[in-house]
């Protein structure tokens, strides 16, 4: 089924211009939008030593390497270009000047002289995990992790249950100057958030929430685009089924647990999935309030890796590839949600 | 069970007066019916009693207890919708048990009073289904259920068959009927429908603009309408209405002429009236008999046969359009001169001036 979707043209039977066009369209889209991605993945997997190489290589390629009697460290392998030994693929023993030592694998009794620009290293595909591993085992990923999570998952939780209420109240509660609180709560995203960054930074601080996630997570939980999503969502349910549950005898807030948060799923999903994304790719507001190294998240330890003389490569790929794993999880699971949350409660 | 009472309930929306001082009591164990066109304000008064709507003046009393500020959980009322407002993410069964649960019923309890509603309203297969896989007739039922298994003081219905067919809606008339004989509770009934109220009710109360202008027992309206808009409003087809000037007063009759010198009689007292007052004749069509001489001539415009009914329509050599009702098939053809007779023991009259009814001096189809 999905082969025969792929394969749909407009023409009958056959491609027409604008299945080309639709066609060079995608694929350009594909390769501009995953292409990046794709290449820090296969990066991450690259030796240090292969990141600095130019020209760069797609694959993660090492080395290739060689075990000679005789000798006690392992040996590596070149292919030889030019001059009288061409063709062969030779261990190099040491480098002097611009000649190479190199011994025949196969016969270590022989030993040949070869300029260095006649020869290209032997090289096969291998993955350098140990980028990965280092995380684990000298930068404390675990605990970046878990401040990352811990902050995405409060956050998340606190914006769609406060943003709940509110849309809840502006949407189904008939008050004086409901419309007035509704436009100045959308009006605040006329605000560029560097703005505000010096007042929150002053009011957190008078808290006391410097160097805690509760000031990362309680500035960003009131969000405008949440309040304005999720009530535009429950407009569109009808009135009689609130005064159902209240004539079942349910309470106010019962009416808003039992009924109206269920309700609102799809808008719900749309909400989580956006509040995720937020938290998890944050940076510049943890970088002003946190300045322990063990408070850091994913996003600050992975600033981090830069220093000012020299920036490790290898594992900050890596972590970039870890840190983006888990929130293409929740797309992934979410993403049917997104487009009919937001039809949903755009219009209607 | 329960005896609900109004007196002088206002509701006003901003400087809107929605409702202006009704006063009813609704008997313990009645069927009473608000009916009025769309817009008068039954649905607000049912509301009102519901507790969904707050109650700008007045005082609202059940079982002689002032609930004007309870909230609608607290009343013990129980509402059938329009549009039946299921809670579309919960089963038939979570659905019925929704309301029990938020007053804390113990879980056996529950599970038997709704095994015993869902048998009751043969919903029983589908208990474990959502809202959305039922259909019409099944939803109502559901809807009906989930107030009968809370065992309310008195129940509320708001226009309840008015998303049905046709042929459904007569059964479940039935069924609403039926259920109120078995349960005996309180009932209060919404309907734009005349013969919904005539069918069901054991109290109608017929509302205008917010104001009530009849109550009494199907035929008691029927019968003696106290103005000619409840005579228009209850009965189908519309009664017959023809201007006229009164001619004659005596003890047993009035007498009046209409413009194009026809002359019609109606058994009702004349207190009140004086030669040449204005008044309007009012005939229902089952009453309009067609004669030789004594009446309004006329030609039959077009006719509906029902098989069992007939249905008339003429025009009067003056333009007035005159409908009649006659059991069983007719020979009459359109086309056809007629000269429609009212009988004076049929015929009401109502004052032009403010549209109040002569009392009948004699009433009933007995006569």
């Amino acid at each position: 089924m999905a082969l025969s979707f792929l394969t749909l043209t407009r023409g009958r039977g056959r491609f027409d211009l604008a299945d080309w066009l639709t066609w060079a369209y995608l694929v350009l889209a594909l390769l501009l939008m995953f292409g990046p991605v794709l290449w820090v993945a296969m990066s991450s997997f690259k030796t240090e030593a292969a990141l600095q190489e130019y020209p760069p290589t797609f694959l993660p390629l090492a080395p290739q390497t060689a075990t000679v009697e005789g000798y006690d460290e392992p040996l590596q392998l070149f292919r030889v270009t030019a001059g009288e030994h061409e063709g062969k693929v030779l261990a190099q023993i040491r480098r002097v000047g611009l000649m190479s030592q190199m011994v025949d694998p196969a016969d270590p009794s022989q030993k040949f002289q070869v300029n260095i620009n006649d020869r290209v290293p032997e090289r096969e595909f291998a993955l350098a995990t140990e980028n990965y591993s280092v995380l684990f085992e000298r930068f404390n990923f675990g605990l970046y992790f878990w401040n990352s999570v811990f902050i995405t998952v409060v956050a998340t939780i606190i914006t769609v249950l406060f943003n709940s209420m509110a849309a809840f109240a502006l949407s189904k509660y008939k008050f004086r100057g409901r419309t007035l609180v509704f436009v100045l709560i959308v009006a605040t995203l006329m605000i560029p958030p560097t703005v505000n960054l010096v007042p929150i930074y002053l009011v957190v601080s008078q808290i006391g929430l410097v160097n805690s996630p509760w000031g990362v997570i309680w500035p960003a939980v009131a969000t405008p685009t949440g309040v304005f999503l999720l009530r535009q969502y429950m407009l569109t349910i009808p009135d009689d089924l609130l005064d159902a549950a209240r004539m079942d005898h349910a309470s106010e807030w019962k009416v808003y647990w039992r009924i109206v948060l269920p309700l609102s799923a799809p808008a719900l999903a749309v909400l989580v999935i956006f509040s995720v994304m937020w938290r998890w790719n944050e940076f510049l507001w943890p970088l002003i309030v946190l300045n322990r190294s063990e408070q850091f998240t994913l996003q600050l330890a992975l600033n981090s890796f830069q220093g000012d003389l020299q920036t490790s490569w290898a594992p900050l790929l890596a972590m970039t590839v870890l840190t983006l794993l888990p929130i293409t999880l929740v797309f992934a699971v979410l993403q049917k949600y997104i487009t009919t949350g937001i039809a949903q409660s755009g219009v209607k | 069970m329960a005896i609900v009472e109004l007196e002088k309930l206002v509701k006003d929306y901003g400087k809107v007066r929605a409702i202006h001082g009704v006063d009813l009591r609704i008997e313990d164990g009645e069927f009473c019916v608000f009916v009025g066109p769309s817009g008068c304000g039954k649905s607000t008064l049912l509301r009102m009693i519901a507790g969904l709507e707050e109650i700008s003046g007045g005082e609202l009393r059940i079982d002689g207890q002032r609930v004007n500020e309870q909230r609608a959980s607290e009343r013990g009322l129980a509402m059938v919708f329009q549009t039946y407002a299921l809670y579309p993410h919960m089963t038939v069964r979570q659905n019925l048990a929704f309301g029990l649960e938020n007053i804390k019923t113990p879980k056996d309890e529950i599970a038997r009073r709704v095994a015993e509603a869902a048998r009751m309203l043969q919903i029983e297969a589908y208990l474990d289904r959502r809202p959305k896989q039922l259909s019409g007739g099944q939803r109502q039922r559901v809807a009906i259920g989930r107030a009968v298994v809370r065992e309310p003081r008195v129940f509320l219905f708001d226009e309840p068959l008015s998303n049905l067919d046709a042929e459904l809606r007569v059964t479940m008339r039935g069924e609403i009927a039926g259920l109120h004989h078995r349960l005996g509770n309180t009932m209060i009934y919404v309907t734009h429908d005349q013969v919904e109220a005539m069918t069901m009710a054991d109290k109608i109360v017929v509302l205008r603009d917010g104001r009530i202008e009849q109550v009494g027992s199907p035929l008691a309206l029927y019968n003696e309408p106290r103005n000619s808009f409840v005579a228009g409003f209850i009965g189908s087809p519309r009664m017959n209405f023809l201007d006229a000037v009164v001619e004659a007063v005596n003890e047993r009759s009035v007498v009046a002429r209409d413009a194009s010198g026809a002359r019609f009689e109606a058994s009702v007292d004349g207190a009140g009236l004086e030669e040449g007052a204005a008044v309007s004749v009012g005939v229902r069509p089952e009453h309009v008999t067609f004669g030789r001489e004594g009446g309004k001539p006329g030609t039959v415009q077009t006719i509906e046969q029902l098989g069992g009914n007939s249905y008339l329509h003429c025009v009067a050599e003056d333009g007035a359009l005159l409908a009649a009702h006659l059991p069983g098939q007719t020979a009459i053809r359109r086309g056809d001169a007629v000269n429609v007779v009212f009988r004076p023991d049929f015929t009401h009259l109502f004052r032009k001036s403010d549209g109040m009814a002569q009392k009948r001096l004699v009433v009933g189809e007995a006569v």
